[in-house]
């Protein structure tokens, strides 16, 4: 799940993926993509970190930091999680199944 | 005895009240567009940036900013209010308690808010609602439940001071939470002898409360002197509202404040003690 900075994402003017740590996926159930779905970010502990709503295209972002994070969708399709690691900044992409 | 029927209302009962005469549902989000695209059936919505606050001072709305928004609401002063929002009631809860600083007799929060309500694919409406003016008048702050910057240093291993925020944020790793980059202190960090207990803790994933035993245990575990005064802080007030909601309305602990001003405040002063790290 790591990787060199995707540019497909759109990110806020002023991020800065030299000093940033972005987190960005997609919630899917059987391959399409969950609108509205909510999503949390879990530490390398299992402890909450943040939560988001994901787009009407099931996208979702957050900043984090470099380490191990879980993130996990509940949603009307269901809900399922993804672990990840991030070592360094830069954008990290993950995708969450739910069902 | 569970304060719990005063403060909270369920999804259920919500649901059955909606339109009822003297019960008014107002939304507080976060994401201030949330209700535009969809909100439940009658709810009214409340923009926490430009309604809840000042907005040329950095401070909440006085009492008399506050009678003139609810009096354009609708809101007459013996409603019962009725707040939700999204992500987990932070906001709503932001909201609960400027109500309780004005006097509102009564207030309630839904509990779980958007989140369990879409969860459980209850109506949501784009129409608009609106409520004939009111005059409504807010009584003047009760200041036994907000604290200032002064109170927090003096509150240093003297008060239970509760940190909300989430553990990267309190050992100073990170400046906000991993959403949102944006109204940052200058330092890192957290109020020397603070106690970390993240509002997380006391929500259920799908953002109701949890138990009354659950969130006495959790709080007592953490090393909340239950003899002490308590101070709660985050960020920017919003999530120490969910705990001051849970420490004070919902265990009942007598001496409990919200301090609005937070970590954006504290860690941007001159001279003030902070502490890094994960705690004592």
């Amino acid at each position: 799940m790591c990787g060199a900075p995707d540019q497909a994402v759109a990110l806020p003017p002023n991020t800065d993926l030299s000093k940033e740590t972005v987190l960005a996926g997609r919630v899917l159930a059987g391959g399409q993509p969950v609108g509205g779905a909510f999503v949390r970010l879990l530490d390398g502990t299992g402890e909450f970190t943040a939560e988001v709503v994901a787009s009407a295209s099931g996208d979702f972002r957050f900043f984090a930091a470099p380490g191990a994070w879980t993130v996990r969708a509940l949603s009307r399709s269901g809900n399922g999680q993804a672990e990840l690691t991030a070592a360094a900044p830069g954008l990290h992409r993950v995708e969450i199944p739910v069902s | 005895m569970s304060r719990r029927q005063d403060v909270l209302v369920t999804a259920d009962w919500a649901e059955k009240n909606l339109g009822t005469d003297g019960i008014v549902f107002l939304e507080v989000d976060e994401d201030t567009t949330a209700y535009d695209g969809g909100h439940l059936p009658g709810a009214v919505k409340i923009n926490w940036t430009t309604e809840l606050q000042d907005q040329v001072r950095r401070d909440i709305a006085d009492a008399e900013q506050f009678s003139k928004l609810l009096s354009a609401k609708g809101v007459s002063n013996d409603d019962t209010v009725v707040l939700y929002g999204g992500n987990n009631n932070w906001f709503a809860a932001y909201a609960y308690w400027q109500f309780k600083l004005y006097g509102h007799a009564d207030v309630k929060l839904l509990d779980g808010g958007r989140k369990k309500w879409e969860l459980d694919g209850r109506t949501l409406t784009t129409e608009i609602s609106t409520r004939p003016a009111t005059s409504y008048t807010a009584q003047q702050p009760d200041l036994a439940i907000r604290a200032f910057r002064d109170e927090v240093v003096d509150a240093i291993d003297a008060k239970n001071l509760v940190d909300v925020r989430s553990p990267d944020e309190f050992s100073g790793k990170i400046l906000a939470p991993a959403h949102l980059p944006q109204e940052q202190s200058q330092r890192p960090g957290h109020v020397p002898s603070a106690i970390n207990i993240p509002w997380s803790k006391a929500a259920n994933e799908d953002g109701t409360f949890r138990s009354d035993e659950e969130l006495a245990k959790l709080y007592a575990e953490a090393g909340l002197d239950e003899g002490r005064a308590t101070i709660a802080y985050c960020r920017i007030g919003e999530r120490s509202s969910h705990t001051w909601v849970v420490l004070h309305e919902l265990l009942g602990h007598p001496d409990v404040k919200n301090y609005d001003g937070s970590w954006t405040e504290y860690g941007s002063l001159i001279g003030v003690p902070i502490e890094l790290g994960s705690g004592r």
